[in-house]
């Protein structure tokens, strides 16, 4: 069948490409910033097309230790974060997924009520506090292990595949470990490259927990740097001291939007592979909750 | 028959719980103790005391707050912005997804899918630097604003501006990301509806309103709900980006509250007692939206 275009169909392209550029301007324009010298983009007199090219801010960032010290933080746990919030969540989604095993029904109600019902910021700060996990990196990866949420969507995958594969398994003579390892894990590459993406994002973009958690900025990820950076043109925003005095005195806009795309530098990597995964597991997520 | 050889005595059941073990410690640690951190609501903090022997005020700090100006303020603050979020952010995701729906040129709706995502998975600091860059002071829209009406709007300091932004920000992040959902519901349209639709003259408009919406009605129903229900949470990264001193009026939600009270101040037990407030508050709109959807004949969302 030959697709009539009518002009409905020419309306909500024409409608759907606004849309799309109003979201890739932004962009555009924070790329063209950190490419241009201080003094024209304050003059604004160019938007997404510099005047003049100059790598400065990138050279000035990939030399300022405070910001490559973030960057390792980051790195740092993102990694940890990533590993302990996949095992974590896989093994308690792989046991729940289980349909015999008894006190599974508690087990469930006893997570799904975090959903609902949560003690707090200060309560949940208090803890952390007396665990003695202020000023390390476990201060921020623990707490965000796992969530309700995540069990859900990754056991209702396991809950899909077929249950003659453990006994076929289990006839075999293989432990519930082994079943696991070389049997199921092998089938969920699906699930688990989504929420290996999922957690890398979380915990790249995790803010707030650094911010409450970690007093000694040394230990700092990119996000808070980053709005420290960012406020200070913000001029009613006291920066509060962390972001030294040195890099204080070179923030212009070109070092602000450079280290803004520096920091989201890793999730458009990591998008298009995210992409092919999310709309699946996003649903699959919606229909569970 | 052949008996199913599943595990059944406690021997064999054992890898089970011990791999359950790790995510249930989690859960109790980082969940349900913070929880039973709730009752210092009703004492008075004292940090030589501790939690434990900490004095009994009964309800007295939860007199405190509600007898405050504050809390109005909060509640009428929190409130809004959900408020705005429900009647702007909420039909504006529906509207993109229909448009959505309505391409036809399958490459060049998935390319558009993929630019209005992304934004969904930039952190608030990057949105709020992306903000800062447009809309500060030496910012592009502010440059223009001034050509064109004279005199600059600080945007990013002015109690007028502050809910525009917000909303305009949750829009520009999550509509995209939000949109998902209805396309899974109106892809689950039988097509052969508005085959019988064509047959009796329908244009794509009385499609749109004939079939396609009934068609996702319960999804928009449940997802109303679902936000008619966290209508305590402001989005807490995003408020706590965007406030400063000089629009703190009509930016100060329970939760930055919250954080002031009880992280910047120490007053641990009032930062608590209010915090509990919104818990509870929540709890009661959750279960109330869920109630409501079961009203409606819907599947509720639990």
């Amino acid at each position: 069948m030959k697709l009539r275009v009518t002009w409905f169909d020419s309306l909500i392209v024409v409608i759907i490409c606004l849309i799309s550029l109003l979201v890739i301007l932004p962009f555009l324009y924070i790329i063209a910033v950190s490419f241009s010298p201080p003094g024209d983009s304050l003059a604004g007199n160019f938007f997404i097309w510099p005047k003049h090219w100059t790598l400065d801010a990138y050279s000035y960032l990939l030399n300022a230790d405070t910001f490559l010290t973030s960057v390792r933080n980051s790195v740092v746990i993102t990694a940890m974060g990533t590993l302990l919030s996949l095992f974590v969540s896989v093994t308690l989604a792989y046991a729940l997924s289980k349909k015999f095993l008894p006190g599974r029904r508690i087990m469930l109600l006893f997570i799904f009520f975090t959903m609902i019902f949560h003690g707090g910021m200060i309560p949940s700060y208090l803890v952390v506090k007396n665990l003695g996990l202020i000023d390390s990196y476990w201060a921020v990866v623990l707490p965000a292990a796992s969530s309700a949420f995540n069990i859900m969507v990754i056991r209702s995958f396991f809950q899909s595949l077929p249950e003659s594969l453990d006994e076929a398994a289990r006839i075999d003579g293989a432990g519930e470990f082994r079943i696991l390892y070389s049997v199921v894990l092998p089938l969920s590459k699906p699930i688990i490259a989504t929420f290996t993406l999922f957690f890398m994002v979380q915990f790249w973009n995790e803010f707030f927990s650094a911010v409450i958690y970690l007093n000694d900025t040394s230990r700092w990820p990119i996000q808070p740097l980053l709005r420290q950076m960012v406020a200070i043109s913000a001029s009613n925003i006291s920066a509060e001291a962390a972001v030294d005095a040195q890099m204080a005195a070179n923030l212009g806009p070109n070092v602000q939007n450079a280290a803004i795309l520096l920091a989201m530098l890793p999730i458009v990597i990591v998008y298009p592979f995210l992409q092919k995964y999310f709309a699946k597991g996003a649903m699959l997520g919606s229909i569970k909750e | 028959m052949q008996r199913i050889l599943r595990p059944k005595r406690f021997n064999q059941l054992w890898p089970f719980y011990l791999l359950a073990a790790p995510g249930i410690l989690y859960f109790v640690i980082f969940h349900y103790i913070p929880m039973s951190g709730l009752m210092l609501a009703f004492k008075e903090y004292s940090p030589f005391k501790g939690l434990i022997n900490s004095s009994w005020v009964g309800l007295d700090n939860f007199r405190q707050f509600f007898g405050t100006s504050d809390f109005y303020i909060l509640l009428k603050n929190t409130l809004l912005i959900s408020l705005l979020n429900l009647v702007i952010y909420f039909p504006f995701t529906i509207i993109l997804s229909l448009l959505l729906n309505e391409l036809r040129l399958k490459v060049f709706k998935r390319v558009s899918q993929t630019i209005v995502y992304l934004p969904h998975f930039l952190s608030w600091v990057v949105i709020y630097g992306i903000t800062i860059s447009f809309f500060g002071p030496s910012g592009v829209i502010n440059h223009y604003f001034t050509e064109w009406f004279g005199g600059s709007a600080n945007f990013l300091v002015s109690n007028e501006w502050f809910r525009p932004l917000v909303i305009f920000q949750s829009i520009w992040k999550d509509a995209g990301w939000g949109t998902i959902i209805f396309l899974a519901a109106l892809a689950g349209i039988n097509p052969e509806q508005y085959e019988a639709a064509k047959v009796d003259g329908a244009n794509r408009f009385q499609n749109i309103w004939h079939i396609t919406l009934p068609g996702i009605k319960s999804t928009i129903v449940i997802l109303l709900l679902l936000r008619l229900g966290s209508s305590m949470d402001s989005n807490f990264m995003q408020i706590f980006l965007m406030t400063n001193s000089l629009n703190l009026d009509v930016s100060n939600v329970f939760d930055l509250f919250v954080y002031h009270i009880g992280l910047e101040q120490f007053n641990y037990s009032f930062a608590i007692t209010v915090g509990m407030f919104k818990s509870v508050a929540s709890l009661i709109l959750v279960l109330g939206a869920n109630y409501a959807a079961k009203l409606l004949g819907e599947e509720g969302i639990f």
